[in-house]
């Protein structure tokens, strides 16, 4: 049992993370509480402290609207916050699409499906393309084009605000990525995913390998969402330094061989340095 | 995605709704809602709600009311509504209607004051309610058994529970809500004229030149009279003039020329102000018509220390401490008060100055309690008595509105008494709950027709003082059937001996059944069941734990002692949730009946349908529970709390040709009268309609017996409603014959040689008033026969205790202002008033259950000042404390609706029960009238 | 090298139509999505384009009403996803007035400027909408007295007056008929929501699609406030069936005269 809960411990972390938030915002919403109001898009933090979606403001911005002073120390602040984390936090500890994406990765994996087809018929770059005709549409829209579509905020709001028709784009996200495209959604279109990779390129937090401890068992590429940014595994000792990296942590939790470890950026890459040499 | 599509389709169709602006009913569609009407049967009714009884028609289809329409053939309305009357067809149907009898029990199956309510039989039902009220006649004798009665009753079956009540179990503990609503109009009625109801018509508003409106908010609570005075105005705006005389802004002072705001109570300083005017001018000689007041008028006065009808320092639950001594801070002033220095002036021609102790009794007429107590004085005292009412003294007591200019207020207070004297002008007084729900209801009454009389513009078309009723069938049924304690019908009194031996006659029982002693109304049979007097109560067509202020005292009292409390109603108001047993009432459509509006007019309506599950009417409540009482039961030898022994009248009964063991049912209903109304299906009148007391139904209610109920055999509605109109025929109050009323839309009584009376006491056109003026050609003859006769005296009393007659006289009273016995303080700064809104009926038991209704006026509010938001730490729409020395409710705060108090009043409705503002009312009645004044009490307000 | 080269001009290609493509369905999504017409926004509002446009859809507007009246559109809902609105037959806006919904939103959508007067707030210039009354299925304007419009109206004898006139039919019952001032009426809608007909009488829809719009070359003589409407006027050129030719053209264009 214990084993178990050590085996999962960031998942379960995580669903916490995301959980609690998500209560702290219905809190806010249903019952009034004043520690986090508003929702994913922007927010009240303690009745002070704007935080604001980077990519919602982006989009306004190239729809020509005037962003407020509180908009944009909202989106600096989340994105100083992402940049200096690193990878896509985001995406894996509180977007709550992530919920839905690993409920189909894991049933993907329980039924096997990924061994009928093991190649993907799709880029993983189609997000970044995606973030760019989003802007283009905002700018020729005069109008946040993403927000109106977007699955993470339709799915937020459908939690905190009511549910309407919400559902229905959870089952589309969920048999999305279970039938069509494994880790389609938060692997492949999403542009907030896409630009938190850019923002994340840099951060601290960086997933470790450990090659001398590696015994090439690949059950973190099984596991892992964005499976390229584990290249190193089983070649060399490295940090995972690309920003696709969602710091989910699962890649740790799998590995029997303590080969995987979260670390600091600069202090594992002179470690790293001196194993190599 | 399908998402995008739909959006298309959707958008689409919202544009066209945007288009549709005024879009008229496509031609096809009303062609189909034509043909769709066949199936549908019309008949002619009368409008469940408020006393202007409107006409309305009714459509019923497979048994089910499932439409209406305004009677366009009604004098009243021509075809017209407000929207309660809108919504007639709705108002059965609610989701909840009672439908089967509803008794407290225990896991046992007995009944038990604690336990929960379950479904049982008629017949157990009946069991109940002849146990208890047996005990309760063992215990308290007639005195403690008590009905709380209705001005809502249909006229046959408010006759039907006077008879068992009266006549049966010897009990006048029988009173109706029409006590709350009515009742200082009918004292001043019999004061003044000597017979109850309004002298003039609804035509006099076509007729008139000016509408005042004294504490009556036409625009809400009579709209279609309001539709009528709004019309008069437009024909003439020049002439026509309309006044809103009141305490607070509301809806009528949108048509007014001038809106008069005043302090709570002072009405009557401004009627005095009046009356000075035209006494005190120098023209006054011109101005009053002497010959119409020295032909038709005496001048009267009347004691002043005579209380505020509260509980007294002597009575049984003040004594057990059950009132707090904050609560007994306001009834204190009962016994005696200080004279204020705003009364003083007032009542210094009755030998009061200002700190003076004023020492509260009932007045004694031959040694006997007499609260009526009036004798004659001479116009130079009655001058003596308005020389206080100067301009200055009347607007320093009676601008109510802080922020007003006190000279802006003279003028109006001039201009108002200038359009009354105004030669050639007419003028109709209209007023409503404000001057009849006032401590000195009965004063105030009495003092508006002074000025009229004084001017003579009273009982003339066109011009009076015209008492605007509430209920619709205060004056058909409350006040003409008599369901009052001291009354019985036509005005016939229960303490008048000749009046009880033509009653006893005409009921055929025995002489002396009769009980003298009348005087447990509505709000003493609450105060009994607290002091454990009654042990019996039943409730019929009203909500008196809802409706009665104090209410607190009440519920307690029902809920926590030794008695049962039995409610008849249609559906689970506070008052079914309060007693012991729960009736299922047929309703207004689900029975024969007949209402009588303010103008005495009078009108009949068939059964439409079948009643809602086993419910029957009132009537059959009432003559089934005759059936288990016999004459050795009650009528034998009681004993009164006064020590007054009625008689044992059995050998009386004996002889008369009844046995000991013949029922109630057999003497008051089931009697050889009564049986000569026959049942006939090919009657015109009857052919086609249901008689769910005549046959029995299709239901197949098993009654009071275990058996099926198969009817009485005979047309018990005409044989109640003919035996009833007798009483009057003859009187000065002559109601046509039943047939004819299922053929007009109503008739004005008295109704004499078939044609109606528009003013009554004009020998114009009344023909009793022109058979009085006979020999002395007067135009007027005031010939109503109560307290005809006064002892003489001045202002501070009887010197000549001859009485000295006055046929076919009219009195013109002596009354001053005086204080209400609670005001705001430093505690409690705010005055209360309450009243209804025009969406709701009363206790909103109906209303609120008409969905459109309830959505359009879902919750009362507190209306208030905008100031007196901010002064008091309370927001435009969040929940507020209202709260008096009896008790408190929570109400969201208003401060910009349909009504605007000025600055220290606030305003609540009493429809909502979740609003129940009558925990914070207090129950001060008219000493005279027994009517609680539900507009003045002292509270705080504070944030909730 | 070749075979790369076309391949690279081949996926490009391919990624550009693909992103055209999809930028056109999502565009036309987006756009149809957000052409409804006929959204209640709540007070302050920009308008709607702008409105579309600021809204950041983060909710807290609709978590500081203390009424429950205003809504996030929900999927399936058919409203542009995510922005507040309210539904005024469901809920009214009850016109709070210190606005809590207004202050805390952060972008600006909901403008404060819009709602004060003299740097205070004042609810009563709130424009959400404007109340429009179906006079042929209002019953007041049969002669039924009503008018719980007219009383529900929290700028009651502003918004919604009472215009009197004689009723011919009966002869003695006058029509009271609620009638809007769109100079006064903020779109609360507590008319629409008090109505007593099956559906309501008298609704509000937004100002853009219910009021007109007279033109600016003519002043109201008897209004002298009405200059300030027209303080834009410009003089321009006009042009219609008859004049759209140059008048040489058409002075030269003498074919029709003789015509039969």
């Amino acid at each position: 049992m214990i084993n178990a809960i050590y085996k999962h411990r960031f998942l379960i972390l995580r669903r916490i993370v995301q959980v609690g938030l998500m209560l702290l915002y219905i809190g806010g919403n249903v019952w009034g509480w004043k520690f986090l109001q508003g929702n994913l898009s922007t927010s009240l933090l303690l009745e002070s402290v704007p935080l604001s979606d980077p990519y919602a403001v982006l989009q306004m911005f190239a729809a020509g609207a005037i962003v407020s002073s509180n908009l944009v120390i909202g989106a600096l602040i989340i994105t100083l916050f992402y940049l200096v984390l690193g990878g896509r936090v985001f995406c894996a500890w509180v977007c709550p699409v992530n919920m839905i994406t690993d409920a189909a990765a894991y049933l993907r994996r329980k039924l096997q499906l990924d061994s009928v087809s093991k190649k993907q018929p799709a880029s993983r770059k189609i997000r970044y393309w995606v973030l760019g005709l989003s802007l283009v549409l905002s700018y020729v829209l005069a109008i946040g084009a993403f927000e109106f579509v977007s699955p993470i905020a339709i799915t937020h709001r459908a939690i905190i605000f009511g549910m309407g028709l919400g559902w229905a784009m959870m089952l589309i996200i969920f048999l999305f990525d279970l039938l069509v495209l494994k880790n389609g959604w938060c692997g492949h279109i999403c542009p907030l995913g896409g630009l938190y990779a850019l923002v994340g390129k840099v951060g601290l937090v960086r997933v470790a390998h450990d090659e001398s401890k590696c015994t090439v068992c690949m059950k973190c590429k099984v596991v892992c969402p964005e499976m390229q940014v584990l290249h190193m595994v089983g070649k060399t000792s490295e940090q995972v330094l690309s920003g696709e990296c969602t710091n989910c942590g699962r890649c740790i939790e799998v590995c029997d061989d303590d080969a995987l470890n979260f670390s600091i950026r600069k202090l594992a890459k002179e470690r790293g340095n001196e194993t190599n040499n | 995605m399908a998402l995008s599509r739909r959006d298309f389709l959707k958008s689409t169709a919202a544009a066209s709704a945007a288009s549709a602006i005024g879009m008229s009913v496509p031609s096809s569609l009303q062609a189909k809602a034509d043909e769709a009407q066949s199936g549908w049967r019309w008949d002619k009714a009368a409008c469940r709600f408020c006393g202007t009884g409107c006409g309305i028609m009714m459509a019923t289809k497979e048994g089910k009311i499932v439409a209406v329409k305004g009677d366009p053939a009604a004098p009243v309305n021509r075809g017209l509504n407000c929207i309660k009357g809108y919504f007639n067809a709705k108002i059965m149907y609610g989701a909840d209607r009672l439908k089967t009898p509803l008794l407290r029990m225990n896991d046992k199956g007995e009944f038990d004051k604690q336990g929960k309510f379950a479904p049982v039989s008629w017949e157990r039902a009946f069991d109940e309610m002849e146990v208890h009220i047996k005990k309760a006649l063992k215990a308290s004798g007639p005195e403690g058994v008590g009905v709380f009665a209705s001005g809502q009753y249909t006229v046959m079956e408010g006759y039907a529970a006077l008879k068992m009540m009266k006549g049966g179990l010897r009990s006048n503990a029988f009173d109706p809500n029409a006590r709350h609503c009515m009742a200082s109009a009918v004292v001043g009625f019999y004061q003044t004229f000597g017979i109850d109801e309004p002298s003039g018509c609804y035509d006099d508003i076509e007729l008139t030149d000016t509408v005042v409106a004294w504490g009556s908010n036409m625009a809400e609570m009579h709209p279609i009279l309001w539709s009528r005075v709004t019309d008069r105005k437009l024909s003439d705006p020049e002439r026509v003039k309309v006044i809103n005389i009141s305490t607070y802004r509301h809806r009528t002072s949108d048509l007014a020329d001038m809106e008069i705001i005043f302090t709570p109570n002072t009405d009557l300083a401004l009627w005095n102000y009046i009356a000075r005017e035209i006494v005190m001018r120098d023209d006054a000689e011109k101005i009053i018509d002497w010959d119409f007041v020295k032909k038709h008028i005496v001048f009267a006065a009347s004691p002043v220390n005579i209380g505020y009808g509260m509980r007294k320092d002597n009575e049984k639950s003040i004594k057990e401490g059950k009132y707090t001594p904050l609560e007994m801070e306001t009834i204190q002033k009962e016994m005696s008060k200080v004279v204020s220095a705003t009364e003083a002036p007032a009542l210094k021609p009755y030998g009061y100055k200002e700190g003076d102790v004023m020492k509260n009794e009932v007045p004694l007429v031959d040694g006997k309690p007499e609260m009526l107590k009036h004798w004659e004085i001479s116009f130079e005292e009655y001058k003596k008595f308005l020389e206080p009412y100067t301009l200055d003294y009347v607007a320093s007591i009676s601008k109510g509105n802080p922020d007003e200019d006190i000279e802006e207020f003279k003028k109006k207070l001039q201009t108002l008494a200038n359009l009354y004297i105004e030669k050639g002008r007419k003028v109709v007084s209209f007023w409503t709950m404000g001057m009849n729900q006032h401590t000195r209801g009965t004063w105030v009454n009495t003092l508006s027709y002074n000025v009229h009389f004084l001017l003579n513009k009273q009982a003339k078309p066109g011009d009076g003082a015209f008492s605007l009723t509430g209920q619709p069938s205060a004056c058909g049924t409350a006040r003409e059937v008599g369901t009052f304690c001291h009354r019985l019908p036509a005005d016939m009194m229960v303490a008048n001996p000749q009046h009880r031996e033509i009653t006893e006659k005409a009921w055929k029982i025995p002489a002396t059944t009769l009980n003298p002693v009348g005087n447990q109304h509505i709000m003493k049979i609450h105060r009994d069941i607290e002091d454990g007097v009654i042990k019996f109560a039943w409730v019929n067509v009203c909500n008196p734990y809802q409706d009665t202020a104090s209410a607190k005292h009440w519920i307690k009292a029902a809920r926590e002692m030794d008695n049962f409390i039995v409610t008849s109603d249609g559906y689970p108001g506070i008052s079914a949730k309060v007693s012991d047993l729960i009736l299922p009432s047929a309703m207004i459509y689900e029975k024969w009946g007949a209402y009588g509006n303010a103008e005495r007019r009078t009108q009949h309506w068939r059964q439409q349908v079948l009643p809602v599950g086993d419910a029957m009417s009132d009537t059959w409540q009432w003559v089934e529970l005759s059936k288990r009482f016999k004459i050795k039961e009650v009528w034998g030898e009681y004993t009164l709390r006064n020590g007054l022994k009625l008689p044992s009248v059995i050998e009386e009964a004996k002889k008369m040709g009844y046995s000991e063991d013949t029922t109630l049912f057999d003497i008051l209903f089931a009697n050889e009268r009564a049986k000569s109304y026959k049942l006939d299906a090919n009657d015109p009148i009857q052919k086609g309609y249901d008689n769910s007391e005549g046959y029995g139904d299709s239901r197949n209610v098993k009654g009071s017996d275990g058996e099926v109920f198969k009817g009485y055999g005979f047309f018990i509605q005409k044989y109640l409603f003919e035996e009833y109109a007798d009483f009057g025929r003859g009187h000065a109050h002559d109601l046509a014959d039943f047939d004819t009323y299922h053929k007009v839309r109503g008739l004005k009584w008295p109704v004499v040689d078939g044609k109606e009376t528009q003013w009554r006491f004009n020998a114009q056109y009344d023909p009793y008033a022109a058979k009085a003026t006979k020999e002395s050609g007067n135009s007027h003859a005031f010939y109503g026969t109560l307290a005809k006769a006064l002892v003489q005296g001045d202002l501070m009393g009887v010197k000549d205790p001859t009485p000295k007659p006055l046929p076919n006289k009219a009195k013109i009273f002596a009354r001053p202002y005086m204080d209400p016995p609670e005001m705001p303080d430093k505690e409690y700064p705010v005055w209360l008033s309450t009243g209804r809104v025009l969406e709701h009926w009363h206790s909103g038991t109906m209303t609120m259950r008409v969905p459109e209704l309830y959505r359009a006026v879902p919750e009362a509010l507190c209306y208030m000042h905008p100031e007196d938001a901010k002064r008091y730490d309370v927001k435009q729409g969040e929940l507020c404390w209202v709260e008096s020395r009896r008790g408190k409710v929570k109400a969201r705060v208003e401060t910009r609706g349909r009504n605007r108090p000025s600055r220290g009043l606030v305003f609540v409705p009493w429809f909502d029960e979740k609003v129940f503002i009558n925990k914070v009312c207090l129950d001060a009645t008219c000493p005279q009238s027994g009517q609680t004044d539900f507009k003045k009490c002292a509270v705080k307000i504070y944030k909730a | 090298m070749g075979t790369t080269r076309r391949e690279f001009i081949l996926s490009t290609s391919r990624a550009i139509g693909l992103a055209a493509l999809g930028g056109l369905v999502w565009g036309a999504y987006v756009d149809e999505l957000t052409a409804n017409k006929l959204m209640l926004r709540p007070p302050g509002a920009l308008s709607e384009r702008d409105f579309l446009r600021q809204c950041i859809k983060c909710g807290l507007c609709v978590e500081a009403c203390p009424f429950d009246t205003l809504q996030l559109a929900r999927a399936g809902s058919n409203k542009p996803l995510g922005t507040p609105y309210f539904e005024p037959r469901d809920v009214p806006c009850y016109m709070c007035p210190e606005i809590p919904c207004v202050p805390v939103c952060p972008t600006g959508a909901l403008d404060i400027t819009k709602v004060s007067t003299d740097n205070k707030l004042d609810i009563n210039k709130a424009q959400m909408g404007v109340a429009v009354v179906d006079a042929k299925n209002c019953v007041a304007f049969w002669g039924i007295q009503c008018d719980a419009c007219y009383r529900a109206c929290p700028l009651l004898d502003k918004a919604i007056y009472l215009e009197y006139s004689k009723n011919e039919r009966t002869g003695k019952h006058a029509f009271l008929k609620p009638i809007v001032d769109s100079d006064y009426c903020t779109g609360c809608g507590l008319c629409e929501r008090a109505c007593v007909t099956q559906k309501a009488a008298i609704f509000v829809l937004p100002r853009e699609v219910a009021l007109g719009k007279v033109g600016d070359h003519y002043i109201k003589g008897w209004d002298s406030s009405d200059d300030k409407r027209v303080k834009n006027a410009e003089a321009t050129t006009t042009t219609t069936e008859i004049s759209k030719e140059s008048a040489i053209d058409s002075l030269n264009d003498t074919e029709v005269l003789l015509d039969d």
